[in-house]
């Protein structure tokens, strides 16, 4: 298969890359690019480990070619952290426990971040719509609840970096 | 001066940051150079012999670098019952039969996964097939199809428990009850696949990252099935993506993956898919139990016999440790006067069962709690009553079996009758119910046969104060590291920050026996408090000269502090006095060791938690769809560690167990699994989740680090208990068959109005 030119930001820095055209956007993230952050559970789209921002929408990184995202910009979970500052969600992520083994972590923080992006304010329900994809296996979700809860209360300041 | 100074504080997970900022890198994450690609092929027939498998083609497919059989095996036939030779009854290549669908037959190492899964196609395999066997009450007849020449009758393990004199007591009884149950099967879901990368070296040395529960496990298990020196195989599993009974054993992920290395002498990674992870990984033991037991008027219980029929699946795997648990657990948390216990596991053509999170004892205690509601219901007794009645206290012993040291679950029916109370007259088609529950706190179980300590520790402290803390346990989400390095972090007197723990290496890790049985923190913690208490004393020695104590210890170290007891203002920084100990000592290190193993503490486990659980739920009627509104949960857990992890714990055992009550189920059309993927097989959301509270019983536990016991695998034990009893006090039917589905309560209704019209 001929190898196509993809060009993609991801979390601010731009990329020239030459990939197989059916490859996934997560695997050229985890593959090409190093970012092994951004997990898969299930390959299929049911699980959502592997949520990424594409062009600030919350999209499952394994059921988007990466040919999907030429010359767009992308938000993986090494991207919420600034100059080793950990974002109001993160913080909060460690302060609520919100997190066990960790695995469907980046995917949860990524689906949060779009939430809170959309809806700087939501209700307990909307939270619990806003990540009802995602799986966690671990936590039994309250905590992340609780976490994304009182980032959204203003808890959590992006100042405080 | 505070008791504690770290024990009980809320601590971020020591993992966290590496966590929340993507940077843990799991066996899923390891890339090694000049890696290969590796993919399983595995049966399509639940019972067949091999005839011929030829992978002529397969290996002359370009791209294609390795292809493996159970030829390429010493043909050894493994298990983690060691001790016990009929229970090693797995080839995780099969050779000559195959005995479940989805059992691996071959596998395949190539430059990329689509070339491996490509080739995996150009394997011929001849197989003859057999009649099969799917249900453990037809295996179990004469005459059904033979599973495994030594088990006759398809009997794979019988365990029998039995005290006082059982038929006198109930014919002393005034009223006896008798019921059948059905446990379905779970699958554990952990997020993260099993996985393996295999690294063979020409020096001969194995390097296997994994996911798993036991590195230790893992290592020996490998060592035995490919003919190697222990410590010439190396598990490395720095971070895993969830256990919950599902990666203590050997996967075919790790050893297909070391099999194709030592083939072609590069690395190999394996991860398996989810539709596998469904299909051909283990789950948790379907159960079909039948229970009487007998009672006074006055509900004083008097005798008890339970009989469990398990479906083994293919392979002995965990499943004995199963039906003894699960057994023990159904006479649990009460005082039955007799109980007699007959449990038979039998082999049939189905993905093996084995453990999962609560080992047996979550189907027991949905058995026993449904029917003591039942029971209740008959005598006209407060469910909370009847069970007060008939609780296990501080001290008591179960003949033959366990002593109960610590035991806070009167304390735990008083919290869940306030709250009960505290929600008033409920809406109509709700109810709440309740279920009893304890666990042990570190399996005494040594199948293994390993003349190792069951924990061990060691700490090295350097010449800045900075303490390396070397654990065998391993952290797959639960957070024993954080556990552990506030364990050493308090004995030493220290700080978290000063711990750097080191774990998930056989290199350089004791050994543990791992993640199971709910061991870490009492069995981990205490070695890891043992060797803290050395490391102190050392350091108290050379304190001594500074601070003229009458004898050493009269002083102690807190939150850096090295003081005298009597007078805490009177002291030495904990840093001046490492750098004089290393200095007095030539310079050497200052190492201390810790080990824990049980003495004499009965068969089960050394220490019990123990805890009520209440499960308000709404039924409607119309379509007999559940919805959970609230659970409660009072808990002993002994001495808290860390609340933000206990109260992780067990908000995760809620979704899991809920799960386990009315979503999950895995249904069979002749051994094959019809939902493996998470679309069809339904995990909790959140948007299923009830309210979860918990009320925090403090105990404390003799055996146990600072009074601590298990507070992560117990909680799974009463939630479908619980939520069967709420359903049966809001709708008045009792579903006696797991998962209770809309469907099963909606027949039970109208099995009711039949009933009511007549």
């Amino acid at each position: 298969m001929e190898k196509k030119l993809l060009r993609i930001t991801v979390n601010n820095e731009y990329h020239e890359l030459y990939i197989k055209p059916k490859k996934l956007l997560v695997e050229v993230l985890r593959d090409e690019l190093g970012l092994t952050g951004t997990k898969r559970g299930c390959n299929t789209g049911a699980c959502h480990a592997c949520t990424v921002l594409l062009n600030g929408e919350s999209v499952k990184s394994c059921s988007v070619l990466a040919m999907q995202a030429d010359g767009a910009q992308v938000s993986t979970v090494e991207g919420l952290q600034d100059k080793g500052k950990l974002s109001p969600l993160q913080r909060s992520f460690l302060d609520h426990g919100a997190y066990q083994c960790g695995f469907c972590t980046s995917g949860m923080l990524m689906s949060a971040t779009a939430l809170l992006n959309k809806n700087p304010d939501p209700t307990k329900e909307d939270i619990k719509e806003g990540i009802h994809g995602n799986l966690c296996r671990c936590t039994g979700y309250n905590s992340i609840i609780r976490a994304i809860k009182a980032v959204a209360e203003g808890k959590y300041k992006e100042d405080d970096r | 001066m505070k008791k504690y100074n770290v024990i009980n504080t809320p601590v971020h997970n020591i993992d966290g940051i590496a966590k929340v900022t993507g940077r843990a890198r799991y066996t899923f994450d390891i890339s090694l150079p000049h890696m290969l690609h590796g993919k399983i092929l595995r049966s399509p027939y639940a019972h067949a012999k091999i005839l011929n498998i030829s992978v002529i083609k397969a290996e002359s497919l370009p791209g294609v670098k390795a292809v493996v059989t159970g030829q390429d095996t010493l043909g050894i036939k493994q298990g983690i019952w060691r001790r016990y030779k009929e229970l090693c009854d797995e080839e995780i290549l099969a050779r000559d039969k195959v005995r479940y669908i989805g059992e691996p037959v071959a596998a395949v190492a190539a430059i990329d996964e689509d070339k491996a899964e490509e080739a995996l196609d150009l394997i011929e395999v001849e197989y003859e097939p057999l009649p099969a066997v799917f249900e453990q009450l037809e295996a179990i007849k004469e005459g059904a199809p033979l599973i495994h020449e030594h088990a006759e009758r398809n009997i794979n393990v019988t365990r029998h428990i039995e005290w006082g004199d059982v038929d006198e007591a109930f014919r002393a009884a005034d009223y006896i009850r008798e019921d059948w149950f059905r446990c379905s099967s779970q699958a554990h879901v952990c997020m993260e696949t099993h996985c393996a990368v295999a690294s063979y070296t020409p020096e001969g040395k194995l390097t296997v990252y994994t996911s798993t529960q036991s590195h230790y496990y893992i290592q020996v298990l490998l060592a035995w099935i490919l003919g190697m020196r222990e410590n010439d195989v190396r598990v490395i599993s720095r971070y895993t993506g969830g256990g919950f009974g599902s990666k203590f054993e050997l996967d075919s992920a790790q050893f297909c993956s070391s099999l194709l290395s030592m083939k072609v002498c590069k690395p190999v990674k394996i991860v398996l898919s989810r539709e596998e992870e469904f299909m051909a990984t283990k789950r948790r033991t379907p159960m079909f139990y039948y229970l009487r037991s007998g009672v006074k008027k006055d509900g004083s219980f008097l005798a008890k016999e339970a009989r469990v029929f398990t479906e083994g699946g293919a392979y002995t795997a965990m499943g004995a440790t199963a039906l003894y648990l699960t057994g023990f657990f159904q006479a649990f948390p009460y005082v039955w006067p007799s109980y007699r216990y007959d449990g038979y596991r039998v082999y049939t053509n189905t993905a093996p069962t084995s453990a999962m999170r609560g080992f047996g004892a979550p189907q027991a205690i949905f058995c026993a709690e449904t029917q003591i509601d039942l029971i209740a219901d008959e005598l006209g007794i407060d469910p909370i009553e009847l069970r007060r009645k008939n609780v296990m206290y501080p001290g008591y012993e179960v003949p033959g079996q366990a002593y109960i040291q610590s035991c806070g679950i009167n304390q735990c029916l008083d919290k869940v009758e306030e709250w009960i109370k505290s929600r008033g007259e409920l809406p109509p088609n709700r109810g709440i119910g309740i279920a009893a529950y304890g666990f042990m706190s570190g399996g005494i179980f040594n199948w293994f046969d390993t003349p190792y300590a069951f924990s061990s520790a060691v700490i090295q402290i350097n010449i800045d104060g900075k303490v390396d803390l070397y654990v065998g346990s391993q952290d797959m989400g639960q957070g024993s590291n954080t556990t552990m390095a506030m364990i050493c972090a308090e004995e030493l007197g220290v700080r978290v920050e000063d711990i750097r723990l080191h774990m998930g290496d056989t290199e350089n890790c004791p050994v543990d026996l791992g993640a199971w049985g709910s061991r870490e923190t009492l069995m981990q913690g205490n070695a890891v408090k043992m060797a803290a208490s050395d490391a102190k004393r050392q350091l108290l020695e050379f304190a001594a000269a500074k601070l003229s104590p009458n004898i050493v210890y009269d002083m102690d170290i807190k939150d850096r502090w090295i003081h005298l007891i009597a007078r805490p203002e009177r002291g030495i920084s904990y840093f001046d006095i490492v750098k004089e100990a290393i200095r007095g000592k030539d310079g050497q290190p200052i190492i201390a060791r810790g080990h824990y193993t049980p003495h004499r503490k009965g068969m089960i486990s050394p220490a019990y938690s123990f805890g009520v659980q209440a499960v308000e739920a709404e039924v409607d009627p119309d379509t007999g769809k559940i919805s959970l509104k609230n659970c409660v949960t009072a808990h002993d857990c002994g001495q808290v560690i860390n609340p933000i992890g206990v109260k992780g714990q067990l908000e995760g055992a809620i979704a899991m167990a809920a799960g386990y009550g009315f979503t999950e189920d895995l249904p069979m059309d002749e051994g094959k699994i019809l939902n493996p993927n998470l679309v069809d097989y339904k995990i909790l959301r959140t948007t299923e989740m009830p309210e979860t509270n918990v009320f925090e019983v403090e105990t404390y536990e003799p055996e146990g680090p600072f009074g601590a016991k298990e507070a992560g695998e117990g909680l799974t034990n009463p939630t479908a208990g619980a939520l069967g009893n709420a359903v049966y006090h809001a709708t008045g039917v009792s579903i006696k068959g797991l998962p209770i589905t809309p469907e099963k309560v909606l027949a039970a209704l109208k099995e009711k109005n039949k009933k009511k019209k007549k």
